[in-house]
């Protein structure tokens, strides 16, 4: 064995594989960023520098298009799984100060049989979100509209901490889950309800459904599917209301009413 | 002269132990997600069993055999003892500790990321710290082979490195660069948002890292592979190895081209450019000259083995082969793998023809037929031929052997050929349950069944390796001498000082990934706005 200098220009290892591997990178770099592209036009269209520019993946600004807006208001609550995470004992006592006033509809405790949402031990941050579109008006209610019309930021913390602070009604399983709600409906693109809204998983954003009145869950199902309410994140519950048949409804609404 | 056999051994143990946990899991996704099961009921049990498989499959048993192969090697070859064997139980506390830190969460449902984990979605943080701590204690062997290549140069001045030392060194290295992409991704974006520290994640930036790893770690797990073809197999065979420079140039043409390539994996991904997504095409299609060399080299190999056994003629050598030899047995059916395992490759790695198959069971199909094929086969082959250096007692069940190589070749090739045909039906990986029912999916349902029969067949060709390897710790002592590797047809008596280390091709390594993934990295993490809410998994429930 020699003991020949590595890198030196005299070594021919040194050269000649440098040498090969730098002329490989250009010959492809020249073919994947100029050449491929002319042969699609763009060079002709775009100019060469910013043929090069877009083969490097680099974001310029283009030539801005209308965004499309919807004619009506959306949501604009951003949520992640940190949104509301460790409410103090003072945010819930501030929380059921401001809750006297839902106790109408929504029972002393966060439970009532007027139909309306049952909200005792619901994810604070659902409850933050629906009184934020309330307030916004992304989300309609003749009832709801003018009771957040006041509320600041703070309050709804608030009270979100506190019916998240309530006990949640005991979950119960009974035999004979329907299918729309433990695997969906895969080729109309509907995921599982439980995915999202509790028996499978939870996202952020998402409330839990189990015991939750018929006529609500059935009244938002049909919302959603006809675009009357239109504050769900991305579309994603329009999507699935749309998509679902008349007797999924059904055995949704049947199996969450029928929880606890 | 092997002085750390329990060391070694309990490598080898602990991959082959987590090997056979994870096994179970792959036949049981197999079966729950055809249509020999009704659709399953929780699919996050599916999910959570796919993390843990391919968390298993991927880090833990590969890194373990990588390792405990290394330091036979370097015992076996060097012909001293193994400097630092105090660090090395050390790293292998590390694997062993992460391995359960990272599967705990997992059953849990804590961790249900997917192997690749799939930000935004973010597990428990002990699941990536598991994880780190098992590419911490590899790095510790990457160390431990650096030094001990280093002090036998500095006391054999001139010699040139055995070549099993030199190609186990090349894959240390390798390691060690490819798993620095992982580890920026977990270390400053996942273990952040993890422990609570962020809410957001650049899940393309997170890809893009996990792509330098994801493709170089795939010959990280071949490196044993193509070692044993080239040191073990001509000796076990008898015959001779056609070139040791050959070998030496096939291992360092992975050590360049095989890192900065992984951007074929994001071939769908908007964010990186289409510029270099065709480099890394190229440089992918790159990798297929080391693997034609070695396929080149190991076959002339084998043909001197056949001519000095008595074959005559152009093919007459293949006959005369030892056919009823395991190790024989292996390396043929391990080409006939990587044969169509690197056929498949090369449509992945073509931007056009991927567009068909991408993120279909195609992929999975390709995966398991070249990782759990084709590599993990000679994976079965170097514990036969190591095992009674190890144990000091003969392997003696050869009808067993041979047995389960032949089952795992044929319920390999049953799982993966129907899986790589309904992938370019359109099936689509990573899902818990198909509507066979539907017309347009029912073509998929026949074949599917057939790769649970092929799944079904490999779990008992698994429990048989288990079982000639507690066979092979009960049977009478026996002094099997000293280890001996492949001698090639001309001894290197003197290579080029380029053939007998590592920097320049180290440098060409680093120098190639910096022009192939430099600007891609630094695009996305100058631009703003690109991070997106973490999806915390198992939160709240």
């Amino acid at each position: 064995m020699n003991d020949q200098r590595i890198f030196s220009l005299r070594n021919q290892w040194f050269t000649t594989s440098v040498g090969i591997v730098v002329l490989l990178a250009v010959a492809a770099a020249l073919v994947g960023f100029i050449w491929l592209p002319t042969l699609e036009g763009n060079v002709r269209r775009y100019g060469l520098w910013n043929t090069i520019c877009s083969a490097a993946g680099l974001i310029r600004p283009s030539a801005s298009e209308p965004v499309v807006t919807p004619t009506y208001p959306i949501t604009d609550v951003v949520i992640t799984s940190q949104t509301l995470r460790g409410a103090s004992a003072d945010a819930i006592g501030r929380g059921a100060t401001l809750a006297l006033r839902c106790t109408m509809c929504h029972g002393a405790r966060g439970l009532s049989d007027a139909n309306t949402p049952n909200l005792a031990g619901q994810y604070g941050v659902a409850i933050y979100k629906e009184l934020q579109d309330f307030k916004s008006g992304a989300r309609q209610s003749a009832v709801m509209a003018p009771l957040v019309a006041n509320l600041s930021d703070e309050d709804m913390r608030d009270l979100a901490a506190y019916y998240a602070y309530l006990p949640r009604p005991h979950d119960y399983n009974p035999a004979g889950t329907p299918q729309i709600v433990v695997s969906g409906a895969p080729m109309r693109n509907i995921p599982p309800c439980g995915a999202c809204h509790g028996e499978l998983s939870n996202k952020a954003g998402s409330p839990w459904l189990e015991g939750e009145p018929a006529a609500y869950l059935h009244s938002q199902l049909m919302a959603f599917a006809s675009g009357a309410r239109h504050n769900d994140i991305s579309e994603q519950m329009r999507n699935v209301a749309r998509q679902m048949t008349p007797s999924e409804i059904e055995a949704a609404v049947h199996y969450y009413e029928s929880q606890p | 002269m092997l002085n750390s056999r329990r060391l070694i051994l309990a490598h080898f143990w602990l991959a082959f132990g987590t090997f056979a946990f994870a096994l179970p899991l792959g036949v049981w996704q197999m079966y729950v997600r055809s249509p020999l099961h009704a659709w399953i009921s929780d699919p996050e049990l599916y999910y959570r069993s796919v993390t843990a498989h391919g968390t298993v499959m991927a880090y833990v048993m590969p890194t373990l055999v990588a390792m405990g192969f290394g330091y036979f090697i370097t015992e076996a070859s060097l012909k001293r003892t193994l400097i630092g064997r105090h660090w090395a139980w050390l790293g292998f506390a590390l694997v062993a500790i992460g391995t359960v830190t990272a599967v705990v969460p997992v059953a849990l449902g804590r961790a249900t990321v997917l192997y690749t984990f799939y930000p935004p979605l973010i597990g428990s943080p002990f699941y990536y710290i598991g994880v780190a701590l098992v590419v911490v204690g590899s790095w510790i062997w990457v160390a431990l082979m650096s030094v001990n290549l280093y002090h036998w140069k500095h006391d054999n001045p001139g010699v040139p490195v055995p070549f099993p030392m030199f190609a186990s060194v090349a894959g240390s290295y390798l390691w060690a660069w490819t798993a620095v992409g992982a580890a920026i991704e977990l270390l400053f974006q996942i273990i952040p948002v993890s422990l609570g520290l962020t809410s957001t994640i650049d899940a393309g930036l997170a890809r893009v890292f996990f792509s330098w790893t994801l493709h170089a770690i795939v010959y990280f797990w071949l490196m044993p592979t193509y070692i044993a073809y080239y040191t073990i197999v001509p000796r076990a065979i008898g015959g001779r190895l056609f070139s040791d420079t050959m070998g030496r140039i096939a291992f360092i043409l992975f050590l360049i081209v095989a890192m900065p390539i992984g951007i074929h994996h994001v071939f769908q991904d908007p964010d990186v450019g289409a510029g270099f997504k065709f480099m890394h095409s190229v440089f992918t299609a790159m990798v297929s000259i080391p693997t034609l060399l070695t396929v080149f080299t190991i076959c002339a190999s084998v043909e001197i083995a056949g001519k000095l056994r008595g074959g005559r003629g152009v093919l007459g050598w293949i006959g005369a082969l030892p056919w009823r030899n395991p190790i024989m047995l292996a390396v043929a059916f391990s080409f006939v793998m990587l044969g169509f395992g690197g056929a498949g490759g090369l449509i992945n790695m073509s931007y056009q023809l991927d567009n068909t198959i991408h993120n279909t069971q195609w992929i999975t199909g390709h995966f398991h037929l070249i990782f759990g094929g084709a590599i993990v086969i000679m994976y079965f082959a170097i514990a036969y031929d190591v095992w009674p250096h190890l144990t000091g007692r003969a392997l003696t069940c050869y009808g067993l052997m041979r047995a389960q190589l032949w089952t795992w070749f044929i319920g390999m090739i049953v799982l993966t050929f129907p899986w790589h045909w309904v992938g370019i039906l359109g099936m689509p990986r990573r899902m818990a349950f198909y509507d066979y029912s539907d017309p347009t999916l029912a073509a998929w349902a026949f074949p599917v069944v057939m790769s649970v029969i092929g799944g079904a067949i490999l779990l008992v060709s698994g429990v048989i390796f288990i079982a000639v390897l507690i066979d092979g710790q009960r049977t009478s002592r026996v002094d099997p001498g000293s280890y001996r590797f492949s001698v090639a047809v001309h001894e290197p008596r003197s290579v080029p000082a380029a053939l007998n280390g590592f920097g320049l091709w180290l440098g060409l390594m680093i120098g190639l990934t910096i022009i192939n993934y430099g600007f891609p990295i630094l695009n996305l993490l100058s631009v703003s706005g690109t991070a997106v809410p973490a999806v915390l998994v198992g939160a709240m429930r």
